[in-house]
């Protein structure tokens, strides 16, 4: 169960107040009913937003708008709008909490993305809540009809790229990234991808404004976001937070050794060093934050994260079908206090092997993890060399799935 | 325009041949996929790496015109 403390940082923006998730009459309440205006405005109010996706890219949201509606006039084919909830990351919960929570939010935005692009079809994709969603839809009124598709539960399948494959009747595995998706997506039709929680934003700035989403946040990160946090001995949480906020503000910092920021994608910074570090799309990824504390092994929990990594390449590329399962098991060598060979040396040129070599941003995302690892723990390498790890405590922090046999 | 080597990584299947055929461009990492250099393709070489392209058995090698690398 995750537990909410919406308020805490901010004035909560998009999860229901309170942790009860909110019907169509108490969203209309909330927020007044949802006015489309005409496609121009609503173009022109998303780019003095200055929004970005919150689905880990941190793209734009308006030159994604644009880009999708050029491609269309173009092609002279409608486009096809998709609401990202895919999820994927294990460590994170802040997309599926919002669905749960604000449901109402996320298919007003989908709606305008809708009619912002001139799209007649629109889906929600997600790997569960399928059926709930679905209720929340038959609730509404909306002109253009949302199906609502189950992803297999695999850590690429939110992949923009591959979520259009699987939406076009394939498997959900990346392509080549030319023509992107913006130009030839779902059934080759231009597709507007955008994360859930970036819709709900944009359903809120089509209510209040430009002004109003640029009230939070720093003049050249507007807006808020949500984010998991990890802290040992505690549930994890979904918070919302301004840009620009001190991550020690938001995650407990004390007794930790390090933080993880970014999720299984993202960055280990030391903990004194992540304290200080605003809160930036550039390495927030989809929002997950998460202490190490100094009892736990980094480079433990950084091998088991890896080898998940490692097992969830799609397989299609060869650097990365090559590269992750060498560099994982390289990796849990450097986890096991002893010998470790050539272990350190064999890493690091694994990881220049596969950077910028894939169809998708997988290895890229996994050897930013492991070159940040091996920096941040740099003195833990060199203890586990002699033998011996700092580590007291053995049990496994950061959440990984069962793999299946 | 500048023409620049681009790997469909999806497709490729370490087969080799376009590091046979421009071996200036070219190369194979420790696995045998293409290692590619990045540089513009000069017009003199521009004949070998469409021949390149188009021997490549899978069709994973893609000759990309363009300002900026992706």
């Amino acid at each position: 169960m995750t537990a909410l403390f919406t308020d805490v940082y901010m004035p909560p923006r998009l999860l229901a107040p309170g942790g009860t998730p909110a019907d169509l009459t108490t969203h209309e309440q909330r927020y007044g009913p949802l006015a489309y205006g005409d496609p121009a405005a609503l173009l022109r109010t998303l780019a003095e937003s200055g929004l970005t996706g919150r689905g880990g890219a941190g793209f734009p949201a308006y030159r994604k708008f644009v880009a999708v509606t050029d491609a269309a006039r173009r092609t002279e084919r409608a486009p096809i709008v998709v609401a990202n909830g895919a999820e994927s990351e294990p460590a994170s919960q802040k997309d599926k909490t919002l669905l749960r929570l604000s449901p109402h939010l996320v298919l007003d935005g989908l709606q305008l993305a809708a009619a912002a692009t001139g799209a007649a079809e629109a889906y929600l994709a997600v790997e569960d809540g399928a059926s709930y969603l679905q209720s929340a839809i038959a609730q509404r009124r909306d002109p253009v009809r949302v199906q609502v598709v189950r992803l297999p539960a695999r850590f690429l399948s939110g992949q923009a790229a591959a979520l259009v494959q699987y939406l076009s009747g394939g498997q959900a595995r990346p392509t080549h990234p030319t023509p992107p998706v913006r130009e030839r997506g779902v059934r080759r039709a231009p597709t507007l991808v955008q994360n859930v929680e970036t819709l709900a934003h944009l359903a809120l700035t089509a209510r209040y404004g430009a002004e109003w989403f640029r009230s939070a946040g720093t003049p050249a990160e507007p807006g808020s976001a949500l984010c998991t946090l990890h802290v040992p001995g505690r549930e994890v949480r979904v918070v919302e937070a301004p840009f620009g906020m001190r991550i020690g503000r938001l995650l407990p910092l004390e007794g930790a050794s390090a933080a993880l920021v970014g999720g299984y994608h993202g960055t280990w910074i030391p903990a004194a060093e992540a304290a200080r570090v605003p809160l930036s799309s550039a390495y927030l990824g989809a929002g997950v934050l998460a202490a190490l504390p100094a009892d736990r092994c980094g480079l433990t929990e950084t091998a088991r994260v890896l080898r998940y990594l490692a097992l969830q390449s799609a397989g299609q590329c060869g650097p990365c079908l090559n590269g992750l399962p060498r560099m994982a098991t390289a990796f849990q060598t450097l986890a096991t206090p002893g010998p470790q060979g050539t272990a350190r040396t064999d890493i690091s040129r694994w990881a220049g092997l596969v950077e910028g070599r894939g169809a998708c941003h997988h290895p890229d995302g996994t050897i930013r993890l492991v070159r940040s690892a091996l920096t941040t723990f740099a003195s833990e390498v060199d203890a586990h060399a002699q033998g011996h790890c700092t580590a007291t405590d053995r049990t496994p922090l950061l959440p990984v799935p069962t793999e299946e046999i | 325009m500048d023409q620049h080597i681009d790997i469909d990584w999806t497709s490729c299947q370490g087969h080799g041949l376009c590091a046979e055929l421009l071996p200036e461009h070219i190369t194979l990492d420790e696995w045998g996929y293409p290692l590619v250099d990045g540089r513009p393709i000069p017009p003199r070489t521009r004949k070998r790496a469409r021949r390149a392209v188009a021997d490549c058995p899978v069709l994973a090698v893609k000759l990309r015109e363009d300002r900026a690398p992706r």
